[in-house]
């Protein structure tokens, strides 16, 4: 797995790069915007990124929060398979689709849906106990750091082509900025909690995030949007050049995004190691004066 | 073994009886909001027009930070004499303690509402123009919104360092979707432009599904050691 890391290091960096110049030189100048459009290489691909993050960081304090707790713990597992028979299943009904947005893609939705119980049960297997809460930090500061730079990019690309720096009221601008303030004040829960404690509250905290967003989508519902409609599984629609180079730059920052959640998620396991070798250390100290020894990374 | 309610009015009980005898938190909390109104009015002089437009969001920030000061109270008290120690330990349900807490913020601010609404409309020369009896639903609906999650927030910054700042740290982002229902809600009501109706449903759902969710966490909070 280590050896994997530099490797890993060095595709990144030429996908980033090609990504670069395939948003640069390659793809065509919009329509209507000119050369000013370019930055949504690099600011719809961050939005994806981080919305994925939130999206296993809400799931692993899920399962953090009921790992222990058997009878929870089941009963989650059957919702989420609920959830996941149902989602699809109600895709496929009429009814059901005439209540989608204009333009939202019915399989589009299905795929979104089957996505829920697969890393429900793919995290569930990979990061046992108290891996889950590591995987909570890290997907939360990653996150937290690819949506500043989604609510940085889009204000500097609207002020040319809107005239304004921001549109109050928007559906997209506002839940992503309420997703990026719940994610904030998580970090900040983190960073003032004692630590005993700290995860459980975390954990807690995330799941009345997630809980939130859809509330904050639905409360400005009638408010009118003036962000461009989604490209993929939406209304919107692009040149198919342009998609490519889109898709290029996602994988980079997809790539890239993982490269720095792994590095995160080894510092923060040293580091939890080390704080429980000091914590041991203290206490046979006072015994008997003998240390514990550290692993070798750890050391 | 008792039930949940015995457990619950009891607390309410005391709670009440404690905030009658001492009037910390209601006392502070009406000052408070009095030099918030104030303020306000110092800094903006609407028309009447304009006022219908505007005061739908001044009232609500400002029984928003009243709020605050009194949830950061709630659960200070309980540690003194390790009341909350002896609460863990004991079989009450911890639900039941949580239900009894909400209950009381949900009146303490109930009445500070009831007693600042009035200054409200005095300082802005408010006349209602939609249906004011939705203005209560909206009311009801958005305390208890702020209250619920007030509560729950506050239990778990009773944990952090700096408590009394971390309350709204927490509180003001997962409460943004409230007061937007909230604000836009009483301000289509002032001005009689839209229905409320949709944001009366919103709230409704919010409380819903957050009381659930707190119902459903606090315990975990409670004991989480």
């Amino acid at each position: 797995m280590k050896r994997l890391f530099p490797i890993l290091s060095i595709v990144t960096a030429i996908l980033l790069a090609y990504a670069l110049y395939e948003a640069l030189v390659v793809a065509p100048a919009d329509a209507l915007q000119g050369e000013v459009y370019r930055i949504i290489y690099y600011h719809v691909p961050s939005a994806w990124t981080a919305f994925l993050l939130f999206f296993i960081n809400f799931i692993a304090s899920i399962q953090y929060l009921v790992s222990g707790k058997p009878a929870a713990k089941s009963a989650t597992k059957w919702i989420v398979i609920a959830i996941g028979v149902i989602g699809v299943i109600a895709t496929f009904i009429p009814a059901v689709q005439q209540m989608l947005p204009t333009g939202m893609r019915p399989s589009a939705v299905a795929t979104t849906v089957i996505l829920i119980p697969a890393f429900y049960f793919l995290i569930g297997k990979f990061f046992p106990g108290d891996r889950l809460d590591v995987l909570a930090v890290t997907t939360a500061e990653v996150g937290v750091v690819f949506c500043t730079i989604v609510l940085v990019t889009g204000p500097i690309w609207a002020r040319p082509v809107w005239g304004i720096w921001w549109a109050p009221g928007d559906i997209r601008l506002t839940s992503t900025l309420v997703l990026w303030l719940i994610y904030v004040s998580y970090l900040v829960l983190r960073r003032f909690s004692n630590s005993a404690q700290t995860q459980m509250l975390a954990a807690a905290l995330a799941v009345f995030g997630a809980l939130d967003v859809p509330l904050v989508y639905f409360s400005i519902w009638f408010f009118r949007t003036q962000h461009p409609q989604p490209v993929i599984g939406g209304g919107g629609s692009m040149d198919p050049r342009m998609l490519n180079v889109l898709l290029i730059s996602w994988m980079a920052f997809l790539c890239f995004a993982f490269l720095v959640c792994w590095s995160r998620f080894r510092l923060e396991l040293l580091h939890r190691e080390v704080e429980e070798a000091y914590a041991m250390e203290s206490l046979a100290g006072s015994v008997a004066g003998v240390s514990v020894p550290l692993t070798r990374r750890a050391q | 073994m008792t039930s949940i309610w015995t457990v619950t009015l009891a607390t309410l009980k005391k709670d009440i009886r404690l905030e009658w005898r001492s009037k910390d938190a209601l006392n502070s909390m009406l000052f408070f909001s009095l030099l918030v109104v104030v303020i306000f009015v110092f800094s903006f002089d609407p028309l009447a027009e304009e006022s219908r437009h505007i005061v739908g969001g001044l009232v609500w920030v400002g029984f928003l930070f009243a709020a605050v000061v009194a949830l950061n109270q709630t659960w200070a008290r309980e540690l003194r004499n390790q009341v909350l120690d002896a609460y863990r330990v004991s079989p009450a349900p911890a639900n039941a303690l949580f239900l009894a807490k909400v209950l009381g913020n949900f009146i303490f601010v109930g009445v500070l509402e009831a007693l600042m609404t009035p200054l409200f409309v005095i300082f802005y020369n408010l006349r209602v123009l939609g249906s004011a009896w939705q203005l209560i639903p909206i009311a009801i609906l958005g305390t208890w919104a702020l209250v619920v999650n007030g509560t729950f927030f506050a239990a778990m910054s009773l944990r952090t360092r700096n408590r009394e700042i971390m309350l709204p740290l927490l509180l003001f982002p997962i409460s943004i979707p409230a007061v937007i229902a909230m604000v836009a809600g009483t301000t289509a009501i002032l001005t009689g432009e839209d229905s409320a109706h949709f944001y009366i449903v919103l709230l409704l759902t919010y409380d819903v599904v957050f009381t659930t969710a707190s119902l459903a966490l606090f315990e975990t909070i409670l004991h989480a050691e």
